[in-house]
């Protein structure tokens, strides 16, 4: 009866691979859903967030904030997000090769760029990648905090206000639905106006203390919760996307082992009718 | 019916508070400020402290604990953007520090974590090419 002991061990093993995809399914789909909750939470103040800089746009500050002028490009920056752990389908991967290839533009364009990582996989491409990686965060769990990235934002507003890096973007996975996430590129800073000109009437806001100070704490909170928006964001695709790609291993495993299974019991018939056919023969000839 | 302004109050992990006030009292840098429906445009920015929303028609006042933060005000709409976080400058000097030092780190010495995402990586090639060599083999016997 040959190999059938091995399709026998062999069914085992994938049936136990097939438990524990389907347990990390079941979790990611928890996590997921509470990872969305999140997302749902923060959205809030973020669009509260964008329309105070929208009427700052519409109001005209006596004092430009460096955040708000152009400037020729030769550095930039990009703030990328990605997750701390792997198992989750071509996320991380369908996002860098995406970077990639814009990266490649700015290259060719003969600019430089700086990376501030999030999370440990993108720290491990953008390390083997070969560029500055000036700050980094990992390990942010599935509760991310706006505190964990207060710091690895500033690294790169400083940068912008001292002029080594005259553009920042952000990469992240932006949450379409559970089966679609799409890997999205925007600019952090300068600050993008899409609003046009209003000249209907001429205001602007009371400053207090004045208008650097406040300016300046605004813009900065304003770049972090997009910063912190694209992470709690990053991380609902993370867990959906872990979830389908648990869910199609799963499949696949029950898939293997229907196979193995007709192949076990194909073999175990044959080791039977030759038995029977052995002893057939063997009293026909006595 | 009394003249009422509309009042936000989120922070970065939720909100907080939405709806309409006839009196918002918020701890500004500069000192508290009272706010009535029609306030001229101001923004300023908020110490920690208690910010007090008066729903009125008789009600209790509704307090609210921030630790910072931003108000902005426009002659109809009231926005807290409140800090979840303990802001101050040197604590985020420090914590910009804190992942300047995480990256150089990371960069100089190529082990522990960062050897673990590539050796993962590798890991992840090396089984699809053996199963693609398994795959080749069972075809070839089939």
């Amino acid at each position: 009866m040959a190999g059938a002991k091995e399709i026998r061990t062999q069914i085992g093993s994938i049936k136990n691979t097939s438990k524990i995809t389907k347990a990390m399914e079941m979790v990611a789909a928890s996590k997921m859903r509470k990872a969305q909750n999140r997302m749902a939470a923060t959205r809030p103040y973020a669009e509260k967030m964008r329309k105070v800089i929208g009427h700052l746009f519409h109001a005209h500050p006596e004092y430009k904030h460096t955040f708000m002028i152009e400037r020729e490009v030769k550095r930039v920056g990009y703030i990328i997000v990605s997750s701390d752990r792997g198992l989750c389908g071509g996320l991380n991967n369908n996002l860098f090769r995406k970077l990639v290839k814009e990266l490649k533009e700015h290259r060719d364009a003969g600019t430089e760029i700086e990376f501030c990582t999030i999370g440990n996989k993108a720290l491990g491409f953008f390390g083997r990648f070969g560029g500055n990686i000036v700050s980094q965060a990992t390990h942010l769990g599935d509760m991310p905090h706006i505190e964990d990235l207060i710091g690895t934002v500033k690294v790169m507003l400083d940068a912008y206000a001292e002029g080594k890096i005259d553009r920042i973007y952000i990469a992240y996975n932006n949450f379409v639905n559970t089966m679609t996430q799409s890997p999205t590129f925007e600019q952090l800073v300068p600050i993008p106006s899409t609003m046009e000109e209003d000249l209907k009437h001429h205001w602007d806001y009371i400053y207090e203390p004045d208008s650097k100070e406040v300016l300046d704490n605004l813009l900065g909170r304003y770049v972090e919760s997009l910063v912190y928006q694209a992470v709690v964001e990053n991380g609902a695709c993370e867990q959906s996307a872990r979830m389908v790609a648990m869910k199609s291993a799963s499949d696949n495993a029950k898939n293997l082992i229907d196979e193995l299974q007709l192949i076990y019991n194909k073999a175990r018939q044959a080791a039977i009718t030759q038995e029977i056919s052995e002893i057939v023969g063997g009293a026909a000839a006595v | 019916m009394a003249m009422t302004i509309h009042v936000d109050i989120v922070s970065a992990e939720g909100e907080i508070f939405s709806g309409v006030a006839e009196m918002i009292y918020a701890p500004a840098v500069m000192g508290e400020v009272g706010i009535a429906p029609r306030h001229t445009p101001l923004v300023t920015q908020l110490k920690p402290g208690e910010i007090r929303v008066d729903t009125g028609s008789g009600k209790d006042m509704q307090h609210f604990y921030v630790s910072g933060g931003i108000l902005e005000i426009q002659p109809h709409v009231v926005t807290v953007l409140a800090d979840t976080a303990i802001r101050a400058t040197d604590l985020d000097e420090a914590a910009a520090q804190e992942a300047k030092r995480r990256a150089e780190e990371a960069m100089a010495d190529r082990s522990a974590e960062f050897e673990y995402a590539k050796a993962q990586s590798e890991l992840a090639e090396a089984v699809a090419q053996l199963r693609a060599i398994e795959r080749i083999r069972k075809g070839k016997r089939g």
